[in-house]
């Protein structure tokens, strides 16, 4: 699937810019710079949006298409923010077995998003993952720190789990 | 002289320098490799897999790609075994699997290096790998082309002809694995990226995927409306390439029977852009020596390639009053064809439909620019390629070969090889020169001393210095913009202080334009397209006796009757305009 870019605004802090050009200029003599620059802007944003890869592509005199070909190269890079609350759905063996495809497909219709992307509000983010380590408990969402198990996929189970992230 | 290594293909012995590839090894035993995403220095990747070979270096044989793998001392290569044979099949299955075939109705049927390899292997299913297909909507955002991604096969020659040889990169790979694409940063369709519209991507692709936007059938329709007066202009490259589409030897000018076709299209009125480069260098030169002599943005650069004048908009727009403020020699030629020659007709320019044939995609763009009207119409309605005017060749049903030569219509079909040679790197800056010379001089210049070949040649940037009459120009040449960059960036590092540069966007000027006939990589990998196109006009020069722009009579009859003075009032309303600051990433 290609990756999603977010829609959302761009509400980077002039601090954070601040950092990443730091970071940029550390690095920028080194071959193959590039990825670990993305890797930092990434830590430092919490993901890569074309505002970043902008300053970036312009720093390094590169083009930006290069930059965002590296970025949907790679697994590891997201364009899409994560949420104030982070939703993983394991899509595992054992919890996908027992169901987790159902799950993420009716947490995908309550949000209003696929996964890997954000709620336009920015307080849900949906990714899959691949295994939690709690496969007796399949199938298995957690969010943020919390771990929900024995999950069915029912709405009403998912609006009631969903309702305790109301702030 | 370097070390060899003796290898054997098929059985033959063979000596090569160390670091050669089985491919180009190959080829000292006249035995062609074929490739899909080779291109000789700029894309050898070994990623399409259709040049897979045997090769046997004391462990058996196995299977290596040629273009990328190199000899070693006492290889053995096998390049058409069973097992060979097999591979390259299954390879083009899978390629094939995922390729849109249309070919009935693709613009490179009979011309693609996919069809023509899968044929050659003899492919009977290709359908073999049927399965999921990727389906992209066609990209015809920009003014100059379209991108059909459901023809594309990954090689990337695009990406490395627009990142490479332009330095450029506004096309990449995105994504990875089954759903990869070439396409621009965060997907922008590639009208709203910083591209040049030059069109190498084009003339490099393997397949249909890449293709200028064919307005044919809008010059057909034209030509059928009796209100309509067409009248046709074709660049000086435009005769040195043609040919190739009708299987004439590579750098064969084509001139006289390229007019004839046009009259036989139905072209009411056949002009030749060669005039409008005369007019250029009349225009371009007198700004050059105002400039100089009052003090004015040094050093001038050319404004003749449209690709290169919206390279410079978007990456060196701080150097936009360097830029001659000179209209094209296309521009020029349609202004005056819906102002001067109207006149004389005694036509309504809004009757006109002024078209023009070039090598060029990049026109496609220009013609479209403000500040590009000088009757307030359009001083070109419609840019066809090179391309274009053989396939409207061919579907009216034109035999070529057997056409007579003919001339150009006259005024606008009189032109001395200074507006010939406009072709070619360099030969702007030579045809300047010739007119500087003489201006500055004061002095005739005799036909033995219009050679300015320190210009001349297929080499990305020359430099020559000339003194006249006191005065020193220094001057630069620079064709295929990653070329011109590194020139500009010497220019503003105040490392170079040229008085006049001659910038064109393709490598080897518009020859090598993309709208050139497309030649297959077996072809362009090693044959130098610029150089033996450039020939052909370059010979027509030397024997010419009007080889100066300003002894060209029609050019001086059109300044009595009606321009007046070159840089003067009439001249810049008509054939002078201006440019804008743009960006790079948005």
């Amino acid at each position: 699937m290609a990756k999603k870019i977010a829609t959302i605004p761009f509400t980077g802090t002039a601090e954070q810019e601040q950092e990443l050009r730091a970071v940029i200029d550390a690095l920028r003599d080194d071959p193959g710079c590039l990825m670990p620059i993305m890797q930092k802007a990434q830590e430092i944003y919490g993901y890569l949006p074309l505002e970043v890869q902008t300053v970036i592509a312009e720093e390094l005199n590169i083009p930006l298409e290069k930059v965002f070909g590296v970025a949907t190269f790679y697994a590891q890079f997201t364009m899409s923010p994560k949420g104030k609350y982070r939703i993983s759905v394991c899509l595992g063996t054992a919890c996908y077995v027992k169901g987790s495809g159902v799950v993420m497909e009716k947490l995908e219709e309550l949000l209003g998003i696929d996964s890997g992307e954000i709620t336009q509000d920015g307080k849900f983010s949906l990714d899959d993952c691949r295994c939690v380590g709690a496969c007796g408990l399949a199938p298995v969402v957690t969010i943020n720190d919390d771990v929900y198990g024995r999950l069915t996929g029912k709405s009403e189970e998912l609006q009631e789990i969903l309702a305790k992230y109301a702030d | 002289m370097s070390e060899m290594v003796n290898v054997k293909i098929n059985g033959l012995a063979v000596a090569v320098p160390k670091g050669t590839s089985i491919l180009e090894a190959a080829r000292e035993a006249s035995v062609t490799i074929p490739t899909l995403c080779y291109l000789k220095d700029i894309n050898e990747i070994g990623a399409c897999r259709m040049c897979m070979v045997e090769a046997n270096e004391g462990r058996g044989f196995r299977l290596v790609a040629a273009c990328v793998y190199p000899v070693s001392e006492g290889m053995e290569v096998l390049t058409n075994s069973p097992k060979v044979l097999d591979a390259r099949r299954k390879n083009m299955q899978l390629i094939l699997s995922n390729h849109d075939k249309k070919c009935l109705s693709c613009v490179r049927s009979k011309n693609c290096e996919l069809q023509k390899l899968a044929n050659e292997l003899g492919i009977e299913d290709d359908d073999f790998y049927a399965g999921e297909k990727t389906v992209y909507p066609i990209d015809d955002s920009a003014a100059h082309m379209y991108r059909d991604n459901n023809k594309c096969i990954l090689c990337r020659r695009c990406v490395a002809a627009c990142a490479v040889t332009q330095g450029i990169g506004v096309i990449g790979a995105n994504e990875r694995g089954f759903i990869t694409n070439i396409g621009s940063q965060f997907n922008k369709p590639l009208g709203e990226t910083a591209c040049v519209s030059c069109g190498q991507c084009i003339t490099v692709c393997p397949t249909g995927a890449l293709s200028e936007k064919d307005y044919t059938d809008k010059v057909f329709a034209a030509i059928a409306d009796p209100t309509k007066h067409v009248v046709v202009q074709t660049a000086p490259s435009v005769r040195a390439g043609l040919g190739e589409l009708f299987g004439y030897p590579i750098g064969t000018n084509v001139e006289g029977k390229m007019a004839a076709a046009l009259r036989r299209l139905g072209f009411d009125v056949v002009t030749d852009t060669n005039y409008g480069a005369d007019l250029t260098i009349m225009e371009e030169g007198t700004e050059l020596i105002e400039r100089v002599t009052n003090g004015g943005v040094l050093p001038m650069i050319t404004s003749c390639s449209p690709g290169w004048v919206k390279f410079c908009e978007h990456y060196f727009p701080d150097m936009i009053p360097n830029l001659s403020t000179c209209k094209s020699p296309q521009q020029m030629q349609g202004a005056i064809i819906k102002t001067y020659y109207a006149e004389k007709m005694g036509w309504d320019p809004k009757d006109i439909v002024s078209v023009s044939i070039m090598p060029c995609t990049a026109k496609k763009f220009e013609c479209g620019r403000d500040d590009q009207s000088a009757s307030g119409y359009p001083d070109v309605d419609i840019a066809l390629t090179t391309r274009e005017l053989g396939r409207m060749i061919d579907r009216a049903g034109l035999d070529f070969r057997s056409l007579p030569d003919e001339k150009f219509d006259d005024p606008l079909g009189i032109y001395s090889g200074a507006g010939l040679i406009f072709g070619a790197t360099g030969g702007v800056m030579e045809a300047a020169l010739r007119f500087a010379v003489e201006k500055i001089s004061g002095e005739k210049l005799p036909n033995d001393k219009l050679d300015f070949t320190d210009v001349r040649g297929i080499e990305g940037v020359k430099e020559a210095s000339y003194t006249v009459g006191g005065l020193t120009v220094k001057v630069a040449v620079a064709s295929g913009l990653a070329n011109a960059r590194r020139l500009l960036e010497k220019v503003q590092a105040g490392e170079a202080d040229y008085t006049f540069i001659e910038i064109m966007a393709c490598p080897g000027g518009c020859v090598n334009g993309g709208g050139q006939p497309i030649q297959p990589a077996s072809v362009r990998n090693f044959v130098d397209l610029r150089a033996e196109r450039a020939k052909a006009l370059y010979s027509v020069d030397a024997e010419m006796d009007l080889r100066k722009s300003q002894d060209n009579p029609a050019i001086q009859t059109l300044y009595k009757e009606y321009l007046g003075e070159p840089g003067g009032h009439k001249a810049h309303e008509l054939l002078h305009t201006s440019y804008v600051a743009r960006k790079v990433n948005f």
